[in-house]
């Protein structure tokens, strides 16, 4: 069966409410058999566990660029040889570069994961993966593996500490990444869970790895450096032009009192959204709001808001920079909690949080007439980044929001079909640009409450051809021969779109 | 009427793009103290598109052009003067360089049958400009005097602070001097870009001292500087109100008068139509 023949197994996307028409399958979680083994060689890990030809097996993302573990196992599957794996790490970052070889030498044939950048996205983009890549959003990777789409073998999930019985967790040790929220699914359903540490205490009495899911505990020297957590981008910009977007950002969810005593919000890491988050802030202080709970993938900025009183907590799925490790560390339940993929984005979860969210701030490649938006490939096709929440929390929010530069050098973002959907336009409700705010049709609700506003308020038409009239049309460019590679399903488990090889 | 001038390097293309977004009053594209010897003529060359590439722009556009003892200065002026222009910026001005300049822009708009005059703002940054400024001020097309602190401050051979007490002279001097000739008085720009609170106090002392607007070397100074130049809403309320008791005054055939205990006569009036003519200009309220 080619490529595109197994993705025509999958179920077409149909639209984002389609998930309330299925029944929320779930699978048993896998409890241990046996009692916890500790071993110091990863070799014997393999022998014991059986790891074999055509596997899949699992990690997490939470070490960010600063991981060792899931390179730690691709050198002994390319010891070993073995073939035919399906690696399935919610994310992939340029440290990772070790897998190219192994693709390209059928050691790994199939990935699954959430978002991807650096040289594994280079070769699988120039055709070398045998298999498919899958690209979910978090919520979706969550709502796969309990759903059974993504039947992990053997999870290898780095934890800075455990202790002697199995328990492990992220929040301290030497190489502390604060809170685990991406690998508690593969915790709890992976076949086998072999946790990575390199630091063995003697009791934890609070831990977010429960022993009675692991299976293994593997010693090591260094699971990773935290130092590559960082994502670079945990600083508010100073880019002109990215302030100017995030202040008339802010001004705007005040016009439309998303703003208000009690409200949630998320803005995720990059330069803009947290400049957003600053200007919101300065709104609240003015206005004396508290708000109720910052979520997402969680910085200092948020951290600093929570202490001084302008949120009562935050939930927190992964930590972008250390002084949020140092938070979960020290308020732990009291005023930072975990929260896993699943309770972050899975459709089928109960009360999933993103549902909870007043407003969500994201970015976009691309965004088209239709709203849609990619935020998985550039306008070469060229995979840069891959859904993450996108989705899961565009759907989930009252409002979203994609703040970007109408022109990126002569670049325009606004198209009539974006090169790759990552989420639907249904989803998206208001872009902000430098040149003007495009609001989605299908909220005439917003249209009507921003009636006044002084705001320059556009259709996403008017924007199109305002990019146009400054940088001129651009040249359509054949950037792919429709060698499919891989496929970005929606959180529901449907394929959305198809990823393609691109012309190099 | 201005509060906000931008630079922008001439030889910077996004820059030059985006130059009209950030809400500056004026944006000053630049070919001197921005633009490398090596670059001018690509600069000019860059301006010159660019200025050939808008239509409708919102901010007027001011072009700083190299000095009258360059070797760039005519050329500068052919390339860039033209209808899509409001303002040519001359740096080092002296009263010589300036009735020079008022010449070559008579001639080039004969020459290229403009429809338009374009004016002048002269940069006083030599000792000898600010011992001319009073005629400066008082010449044909100029309309506005921007006082530069940097290199005045390096001919009169004294350190630039961030207080400003060195240039607290020449502020009031280039102050009185367009004040007299009813022209805008322009500070000199807060280079510490990333000091917003620094760029606040200088702009509200300059203010306070009679400066009506401010450079800005950096986008994101344009919002505070607005803010500072701005009629506060209290000023404007109080405008208002002068203005009304003027009208029902005038009815009564009075030419003074009181409001709220105090005594209203010509300058005070004369003060709330300032006031009310830049919130309009401004777009503070409507007309």
């Amino acid at each position: 069966m080619n490529k595109l023949e197994q993705l025509q197994k999958l179920n077409k996307f149909v639209n984002s409410k389609d998930y309330l028409n299925h029944k929320p399958l779930k699978l048993d979680i896998v409890l241990k058999k046996d009692k916890t083994i500790f071993y110091q060689s990863i070799s014997q890990v393999f022998d014991d566990l059986k790891i074999q030809d055509g596997m899949t097996i699992s990690f997490h993302h939470h070490l960010r660029n600063g991981d060792y573990v899931l390179n730690l196992v691709l050198e002994e599957i390319k010891r070993r040889n073995l073939k035919d794996i399906h690696l399935a790490p919610s994310a992939i970052f340029s440290i990772h570069e070790p897998l190219v070889e192994l693709i390209k030498n059928g050691n790994i044939i199939n990935i699954s994961t959430s978002y991807m950048q650096g040289p594994v996205s280079d070769v699988i983009q120039d055709g070398y993966l045998k298999g498919l890549l899958l690209m979910h959003t978090h919520g979706g990777r969550a709502r796969a593996i309990e759903q059974g789409d993504l039947n992990i073998d053997v999870a290898f999930l780095a934890s800075p500490q455990v202790d002697k019985t199995g328990n492990g967790h992220g929040a301290n040790g030497k190489s502390a990444c604060g809170t685990l929220g991406y690998a508690i699914s593969d915790l709890e359903y992976a076949k086998k869970v072999v946790l990575a540490t390199d630091e063995i205490v003697e009791e934890l009495k609070d831990y977010d790895f429960d022993n009675k899911f692991v299976d293994a505990v593997l010693e090591v020297d260094r699971i990773g450096n935290p130092s590559g957590i960082v994502s670079g981008t945990t600083k508010i910009t100073r880019d002109p032009i990215g302030l100017l977007i995030a202040k008339n950002t802010a001004t705007l969810l005040d016009e439309i009192g998303l703003i208000k005593p009690g409200f949630n919000m998320q803005t995720g890491a990059g330069g803009t959204s947290l400049a957003v988050a600053k200007f919101v802030k300065e709104i609240m202080i003015l206005k004396n709001i508290e708000g109720h709970t910052a979520f997402g993938g969680i910085t200092s900025f948020y951290v600093d808001m929570v202490k001084e009183g302008l949120f009562k907590n935050i939930y927190d799925v992964q930590c972008f920079d250390l002084e949020s490790v140092k938070s979960y560390a020290n308020n732990k339940n009291k005023t930072h909690f975990l929260m896993s993929a699943s309770e972050y984005g899975n459709p089928y979860h109960k009360e999933v949080h993103v549902n909870s969210l007043d407003f969500v701030i994201l970015g976009a490649t691309e965004i088209d007439l239709n709203f849609n938006v990619n935020a998985t490939t550039d306008s070469f096709g060229k995979i840069i980044g891959g859904s993450g929440g996108h989705s899961d929390t565009a759907h989930g929010a009252k409002v979203s929001v994609i703040t970007a530069n109408l022109l990126r050098s002569r670049i325009p973002i606004i198209k009539k079909e974006v090169t790759t959907i990552t989420t639907p336009g249904e989803d998206i409700d208001i872009l902000v640009t430098e040149r003007g705010i495009a609001i989605n049709p299908k909220r005439k609700d917003l249209i009507k409450q921003l009636k006044n506003s002084k705001l320059n308020i556009l259709t996403i038409e008017e924007l199109y051809n305002l990019a146009h009239q400054i940088a001129g049309v651009p040249n359509d460019l054949k950037i792919r021969d429709n060698k499919i590679i891989g496929g970005v399903i929606y959180r529901d488990g449907t394929l959305i779109d198809y990823l393609y090889q691109t012309i190099k | 009427m201005r509060r906000s001038l931008l630079f922008i390097p001439g030889n910077n293309p996004s820059m030059l793009r985006n130059a009209d977004i950030f809400l500056a009053d004026g944006i000053i594209l630049d070919l001197e103290d921005a633009v490398s010897v090596s670059e001018k003529d690509a600069a000019r060359d860059l301006v010159k598109s660019f200025l050939l590439s808008i239509k409708n722009y919102s901010s007027e556009i001011i072009i700083r052009i190299n000095g009258f003892d360059t070797p760039f200065y005519l050329n500068d002026l052919e390339a860039v003067v033209s209808d899509k222009i409001d303002t040519i910026m001359l740096p080092k001005a002296t009263i010589e360089s300036t009735k020079a300049l008022i010449n070559e822009l008579s001639k080039i708009e004969k020459k290229k049958n403009l429809k338009k005059k374009i004016a002048i703002i002269p940069i006083i940054e030599l000792a000898i400009s600010l011992i001319q400024v009073d005629e400066i001020a008082a010449l044909d097309r100029v309309n506005g005097i921007l006082l530069g602190a940097e290199d005045l401050t390096s001919d009169l051979e004294v350190k630039r602070t961030k207080e400003g007490t060195e240039i607290f002279y020449a502020r009031s001097r280039v102050v009185v001097s367009c004040k007299a000739y009813q022209i805008d008085a322009i500070d000199t720009p807060f280079t510490d870009v990333n000091n917003d609170a620094g760029l606040l106090r200088d702009a509200s002392f300059s203010k306070s001292l009679g400066m009506n607007a401010k450079s800005a070397i950096h986008p994101n100074q344009i919002n505070i500087i607005n803010e500072v130049y701005s009629p506060s809403e209290d000023e404007i309320n109080w405008a208002k109100k002068v203005l009304l008791a003027t009208e029902e005054a005038k009815k009564k055939n009075l030419g003074v008068f009181s409001l709220d205990g105090k005594m209203v006569d010509k300058p005070i009036i004369s003060r709330a139509e300032k006031i009310i003519k830049k919130a309009i200009k401004f777009k503070l309220i409507e007309e």
